[in-house]
């Protein structure tokens, strides 16, 4: 039986190595071109018709647009619309890696945590970036929540730092798990398939058959929670809750 | 969704000047059907039911992280490890508590949410 976990290993395609970098293209990175390709193809192409009433396709782009627009809107208000291009490009990114994933013999790059964790470190940089250039100083009342008497301080604002700097951990952690944890059950059960013979074997293709339908639902999930905890954030760093 | 309605045709069937008030039209009869749709409320709660696993760990990684780092550092030997270990635990239970009373989770969330708990 094949290796359930073999299906994450990292190949190399192309060597490339720059002043001794290993800057190489691997799977992983042949599938996060595919997939910025596909993003870039699917919104070029359905948008292309601009109908006042939308076809199918421009119906699925507009849809998706109005999804992120609605999720800032509601988390964040109207000072998140400028960072409306980098929300919807985190969404669309993670959403087409995991779709793109779910096709057998391709590559999941979300199922590898630094991957995730790069984006994830990216998202909580940007935002104490953001909060700290808004607020300046004020910035650091995060840490302290209004109406706390001060013989609490100093107990409460390593927690409140702490529970700060879990959020990259957690993002990406969460991204990550899910994706690989999916993916090996599907391999595990896949590969008691043809061991089990004709009469057994049955038993798990179905259970694999009613995996994969979860694990479309995972990668949806996965994106709109990687990306409204994102607004989450932001609109922490803008309002200061 | 709307099979028969033409899904691409070249030529607009009606002028435009009457659209808004056919928009109008069509949005009055669709709007006491669907008030608010339950779609997204499932996933809401879905996605919250998603998180809050994780959160609780991931503040204790970072808590034993420092702490055991703190500690090779200064060669305090346990010390920050079990301080860091207890405040990573309360600032995991201050991000369960936080998540789920920032998504507004309910009773009947919670039940609906139980089958899809496994993070």
């Amino acid at each position: 039986m094949a290796n359930p976990l073999q299906q994450f290993t990292i190949n190399t395609l192309v060597p490339i190595k720059i002043g001794g970098i290993d800057a190489s293209l691997t799977n992983s990175g042949l599938f996060m071109v595919l997939t910025v390709a596909a993003i870039t193809v699917f919104l070029t192409l359905s948008m292309r018709g601009r109908a006042l009433v939308p076809g199918r396709w421009q119906s699925m782009a507009e849809l998706s647009y109005e999804f992120i627009a609605g999720m800032l809107r509601d988390n964040v208000g109207s000072e998140g619309r400028r960072y409306f291009p980098f929300v919807f490009s985190l969404f669309m990114f993670i959403l087409f890696a995991n779709l793109i994933g779910l096709i057998p013999y391709s590559f999941t790059f979300t199922s590898h945590i630094i991957v995730t964790f790069s984006m994830a470190i990216f998202v909580f940089l940007g935002v104490t970036v953001i909060g700290i250039i808004r607020h300046r100083l004020r910035f650091f009342t995060l840490f302290l929540p209004s109406g706390v008497p001060m013989v609490m301080a100093p107990l409460l604002i390593p927690i409140e730092i702490l529970s700060y700097l879990s959020r990259p951990v957690s993002l990406s952690i969460r991204l990550f798990a899910n994706m690989m944890a999916g993916h090996t059950m599907l391999k595990v059960f896949a590969g008691f398939v043809v061991p089990l013979g004709f009469f057994g074997g049955w038993a798990p293709l179905g259970v694999d058959v009613a995996l994969t339908a979860f694990e479309f639902l995972v990668a949806f999930l996965q994106a709109y929670v990687f990306t409204i905890l994102t607004c989450l954030y932001l609109n922490d760093a803008i309002h200061l809750h | 969704m709307n099979e028969g309605e033409a899904p691409k045709s070249p030529e607009k069937p009606k002028p435009l000047e009457d659209f808004e008030a056919r928009l109008r039209e069509a949005k009055a009869e669709i709007q006491p059907a669907a008030p608010n749709g339950p779609a997204k409320e499932t996933i809401t709660g879905l996605g919250a039911a998603l998180r809050i696993g994780t959160e609780l760990v991931a503040a204790l990684v970072v808590g034993v992280g420092i702490g055991y780092m703190l500690d090779n550092w200064l060669e305090t030997a346990p010390w920050f490890l079990v301080l860091f270990f207890f405040l990573g635990a309360a600032a995991g239970i201050l991000n369960v508590y936080r998540a789920a009373s920032s998504i507004g989770l309910t009773e009947t969330d919670v039940k609906q949410d139980k089958n899809y708990g496994e993070d």
